[in-house]
């Protein structure tokens, strides 16, 4: 059976289709126009109810929320392609401890610089000056905490690539790229060695490349 | 085992519940965060964050409240109440889209009101009624859809009572005792499923700790 994945166009889906090249498993992506509100029709709130993508169908498996999604995928098909839950519950722990942080910690300041920067002008609202500025210094500190994690580790749960890096690419993509902050992965010397290897895993070339970003 | 926290914390709240649930013996580490404890060099090499809970586990250490959940459910299957579902990796994954629900649809507008109708007037601070009322706009969105899931299965991730549905606890009590209430009260499924998971006893025993 052939996933697929609706919104392959926008950061949170790309976490899934980076993960499912990961696992080595066949997709679909059905692209869909967010900034026309498609994700709002009633056909696709049948599928997600709160109106977001992703969202995956594998047959008549419905799965929505990408975190959930990734880790649905990287258990289900554990002895395919990359292993990227650690191989111990132990290693699992850490996993799970570093997806809540990049969910609790790093995302909303990313995701306020990504709405501000990128997507204001689209969705008809005026970037505000002051969000952008406390949403760069509260990721700044995030970072920092980052730097200092990754000088003991190579990848956040361990000296192992797992879902709690990978989780990070496609917001960290936009801030060195449409976001316009690249020195702030590039000041810090751990980060920038971490996210030069996650990025250049040819997972996410092959993202990049297939599903430009819709702007 | 060690549970650094606070009793009045939710996210505290959110990591005992479970260690109740479990039926697991721990270490409660009080942390004082009036007096800044949390922001300690001694606590930041717990959680670099300098957040509450933390836990420690021999040489594991883990922060976030939800990390710790799944970690002690995991680990310790055979104990307590089974919090995650045994069956089939499609019904896990059920259970992992509502946690997920929780910590981006209800967490964030139920703790900005948890903010402003509980913390705020406990600290003297006046409540902010425009955030009250955008916030409530909000998690009612959210409690519709709620409300069509629970109308098909007693617990959000099915029939059982699992993670998903403890992790809703801390925001729900305090909801439960504030002007909010009435989101809940207005939504039959809604609301006999929040009767039903804040009756259990490890909340009971979570409550019992603010009380020491």
């Amino acid at each position: 059976m052939v996933v697929k994945v609706y919104g392959p166009a926008f950061a949170s889906p790309k976490r899934v289709l980076v993960c499912l090249i990961e696992k080595e498993i066949e997709f679909e992506a059905v692209p869909l126009d967010l900034l026309k509100g498609e994700h709002k029709d009633p056909e696709f709130l049948k599928l997600q109810p709160f109106g977001a993508v992703p969202v995956t169908q594998d047959g008549d498996y419905v799965l929505y929320e990408s975190r959930a999604i990734i880790r649905y995928y990287a258990e289900k098909y554990k002895s395919q392609g990359t292993e990227l839950l650690g191989k111990t519950i132990e290693e699992r722990g850490q996993v799970e401890n570093w997806l809540e942080v990049e969910a609790h910690n790093f995302n909303p300041h990313i995701y306020n610089l990504t709405l501000q920067v990128m997507f204001s002008s689209k969705l008809g609202f005026s970037r505000d000056e002051n969000v952008i500025k406390e949403s760069e210094e509260k990721l700044g500190r995030v970072l920092d905490i980052y730097e200092e994690r990754l000088s003991k580790s190579k990848y956040l749960a361990g000296d192992f690539f797992s879902l709690a890096d990978l989780s990070h690419l496609p917001f960290t993509q936009y801030l060195v790229g449409q976001i316009g902050k690249e020195y702030m992965i590039t000041s810090r010397k751990h980060v920038n060695a971490w996210w030069n290897d996650i990025s250049s895993r040819p997972s996410w070339q092959k993202v990049l490349q297939l599903y430009p970003a819709p702007l | 085992m060690k549970v650094h926290g606070s009793p009045l914390s939710t996210s505290t709240q959110r990591a005992l519940a479970c260690f109740y649930e479990k039926d697991i013996e721990f270490h409660f580490v009080n942390v004082d965060m009036g007096a800044g404890q949390h922001k300690s060099q001694n606590f930041l090499s717990l959680n670099p964050f300098g957040q509450v809970p933390a836990f420690e586990e021999g040489d594991l250490k883990l922060f976030e409240s939800r990390a710790i959940t799944q970690y002690i459910a995991q680990e310790y299957t055979d104990k307590g109440t089974q919090l995650l579902l045994s069956g089939s990796k499609d019904t896990m994954a059920v259970l992992q889209l509502w946690k997920e629900v929780e910590a981006h649809h209800f967490n964030p507008p139920s703790t900005k009101l948890v903010f402003e109708l509980f913390y705020k007037p406990l600290f003297g601070l006046a409540t902010d009624t425009a955030v009250v009322e955008e916030n409530e706009a909000a998690l009612a969105k959210v409690l519709d859809v709620y409300e069509a899931r629970l109308a098909e299965s007693k617990y959000l991730a099915g029939d059982q009572f699992t993670l998903a549905d403890l992790h809703h606890l801390p925001n729900a009590h305090y909801l439960m005792g504030s002007s909010a209430k009435k989101l809940f009260d207005s939504r039959p499924h809604v609301s006999a499923w929040v009767a039903d998971i804040l009756a259990r006893p490890s909340w009971f025993k979570v409550l019992d700790m603010q009380k020491q």
